[in-house]
């Protein structure tokens, strides 16, 4: 695509940062689970660590995130702070969410991360709403509604970007494209080849990116996110990405083609940018050793935090049912 | 307090929207048809909102149940109060994702840290031969819903009251209208005033039974208890107004001293909320009763539009009046 603006040196390291800290955090959260000191069903986002990066570099702390049960990567990206994340994914009273909501309804208002949802395709009904409270008030935030390429064939996608179109709402919908809904491929699932190409049906641009170059998806966020934020409403963005492990920890992904995910792994856009901006001189080898090394000890700080947490007690099961407690 | 004035539901509505509007400028309308360039709703509820506070505040929307509903969410997770209407009863199913796996659950899968302060304003009914899907009363599938609270009027006064404490409460709530009584007339509302949630009235007082029920069988059971009176039956009618939570002390307290107890409702008898109540009653006032609990509801068949069908599928007053009459002589039935 042409004219894409560029991330400066220290938006891209900024970039990397994020994308190593979504794999390091998957890395560990594959590790802890595996040992069995922690319980969850886990839906490993490695592989789609450009997108969130390079979204969320273009946001601010105010601008609202929805996003779904393969939505970690959303989430750090957008500054969810480990220890309350840990102690939440470990079920423990110091979590965000007091360890009543879980992997899958991870949940932190004040860096925007307003609904992660386990319904394929409900992220987007959501971001519409408050999308349309951002118009109501004009604080000119702007709402990032992510979701898969199995979700773009589920009825609220439809119902979703027809009224955003129509109400010309400040949201993003970020489609990532990770070739695969569950088990099912691309190619078996979706009647068209660019998801892109269902915005003309709803009255907004769509694109189809390379979802693992941060050049492209930072320049095409961008662009989405000013559109949304000058109110001239919403846009589709398709990021093609490749997931590299199975749907959820635990499913080996027999059915992935062995083939086009050998060819992802070799093309891991984390090394990939690494490599990158120490060859182009952009960062060296010592600071981002540094920025790794910092991550590693802020991840054994998380885990031994929620990990030495306790438990909610159990009077937390009539509490947040409504406003205040029945008797 | 009513005044003499008589008033109709549609009108109560309306009143009531346009007060917590008029009030709070957090108050949203949304819904297919609410505008009034589409003439404000089927029946004319919404009439005159879009053209008072503007069609940014009171939006029609496309015939996208699971939009409506969601973006009723969003603006709520903002700090709105959205109304969202979803015509009929029945079209819930299209958006029952939102509500029941979203809306009643994110306080409580948040931790507390968001909320969800919407109302969903539905109607339904039978009586208007619209058969099968235009006319079920689901409100045992919400009931059952950890998260949600359940508001049905009988009249006019209850129907404002009741509204207004829907859009000013911190939970999501469905607010169900039955449609043939939206034009009964009825003592006209207190404007301002809000009927507390949970609370169940007593529409008659009596003492040798009491009628549970909610909605337009409120009027039924009343027609019912006038009728036994001549034969110096006294029935006590409870207005549940709340179905859930629902006001158990109100209830307990009258079924102690009548020691009988009747629930009514117009959605199905299987599993219906009859079931929960008689249930409750049964648990705690076992050595009370006089009579076993009994249920009357509608038949366990989707509604039938043939007319015949259709008057003997919900509970009458006639039904009623002889399954109190029958529990008094302590007849099997």
């Amino acid at each position: 695509m042409r004219n894409l603006p560029k991330p400066d040196p220290a938006t891209l390291v900024d970039i990397y940062r994020k994308m190593t800290l979504i794999k390091q955090n998957d890395e560990r959260s594959i590790k802890i689970v595996k040992s069995g000191r922690l319980v969850m069903p886990y839906y490993s986002p490695r592989g789609q660590e450009v997108i969130p990066s390079a979204i969320s570099v273009n946001l601010t702390d105010e601008d609202y995130v929805c996003t779904i049960y393969r939505g970690i990567h959303d989430m750090l990206a957008k500054g969810f702070p480990l220890n309350d994340l840990w102690a939440e994914i470990a079920g423990r009273e110091t979590g965000t969410c007091k360890g009543k909501g879980g992997p899958m309804h991870l949940t932190y208002p004040s860096k925007g991360v307003m609904v992660t949802t386990g319904i394929v395709g409900s992220s987007m009904p959501i971001a519409n709403g408050l999308g349309w409270a951002s118009q109501l008030s004009g604080d000119k935030r702007v709402t990032i509604a992510n979701f898969g390429d199995g979700a773009a064939n589920i009825g609220a996608f439809h119902e979703s970007l027809n009224m955003a179109g129509l109400w010309k709402l400040p949201v993003v919908f970020v489609c990532q494209n990770n070739r695969y809904a569950e088990h099912t491929s691309f190619r078996n699932s979706t009647a068209v080849e660019k998801l892109a190409s269902r915005a003309a049906g709803y009255g907004m641009p769509g694109y189809t990116v390379d979802g693992n170059d941060p050049d492209e998806m930072y320049g095409i966020a961008n662009i989405a996110i000013e559109r949304a934020r000058s109110g001239e409403g919403p846009t589709l963005i398709e990021a093609i990405t490749f997931r590299f492990n199975g749907h959820v920890l635990g499913d080996a992904g027999g059915y992935i083609d062995k083939a086009e995910k050998a060819a992802a792994v070799a093309a891991d856009p984390v090394p990939k940018l690494r490599a990158r901006l120490i060859a182009e001189g952009l960062a060296s080898e010592e600071a981002l050793a540094s920025i790794e090394h910092q991550i590693e000890l802020d991840l054994d700080a998380a885990v031994a935090f929620a990990l030495g947490s306790p438990y909610p007690d159990i009077a937390e099961l009539k509490r947040d049912v409504f406003a205040h407690e029945l008797a | 307090m009513s005044n003499t004035t008589q008033s109709n539901i549609i009108q109560a509505l309306n009143a009531a929207l346009h007060d917590a509007m008029e009030m709070d400028p957090k108050v949203l309308v949304l819904g297919e048809e609410v505008g009034d360039f589409e003439e404000g709703g089927i029946v004319g509820v919404t009439k005159g909102l879009s053209t008072k506070f503007g069609d940014n505040r009171v939006r029609s929307t496309p015939i996208s149940e699971q939009a409506i509903i969601g973006a009723a969410i969003g603006a709520s997770l903002a700090g709105y109060r959205p109304v969202a209407e979803i015509m009929l009863m029945n079209f819930t199913t299209v958006a029952m994702d939102m509500i029941i796996n979203h809306a009643a659950k994110l306080r409580f899968m948040s931790g507390g840290q968001t909320n969800v302060p919407i109302v969903i304003r539905t109607a339904t009914g039978t009586g208007l031969s619209t058969g099968g899907q235009h006319c079920d009363y689901l409100e045992a599938w919400f009931a059952h819903t950890p998260g949600l609270k359940v508001v049905a009027p009988s009249n006019a006064a209850d129907a404002y009251g009741l509204l207004l404490s829907c859009i000013q409460d911190d939970d999501p709530c469905i607010f169900i209208e039955n449609i043939p009584s939206y034009w009964v007339p009825s003592a006209a509302p207190e404007r301002g005033v809000a009927i507390p949630l949970g609370k169940a009235r007593i529409a008659r007082a009596g003492e040798d039974i009491s009628v549970v029920t909610h909605s337009r069988l409120v009027g039924e059971a009343l027609a019912a208890a006038e009728l036994l009176s001549a034969d110096g039956i006294s029935a006590e009618v409870i207005d549940l107004r709340t179905i859930s939570p629902w006001d158990r002390e109100t209830v307990l307290n009258s079924v102690r001293k009548t020691g009988r107890a009747l629930v009514v409702h117009e959605a199905v008898k299987e599993f219906g909320i009859g079931a929960e109540i008689a249930s409750e009653i049964g648990e705690h006032l076992f050595g009370h009763l006089k009579a076993p609990v009994k249920r009357l509801g509608g038949a366990f068949s989707p509604v039938p539009f043939s007319k015949p069908l259709e008057s003997a599928y919900a509970p009458t007053r006639t039904d009623i009046e002889t399954r109190i009459r029958a529990m008094l002589r302590h007849e099997a039935v």
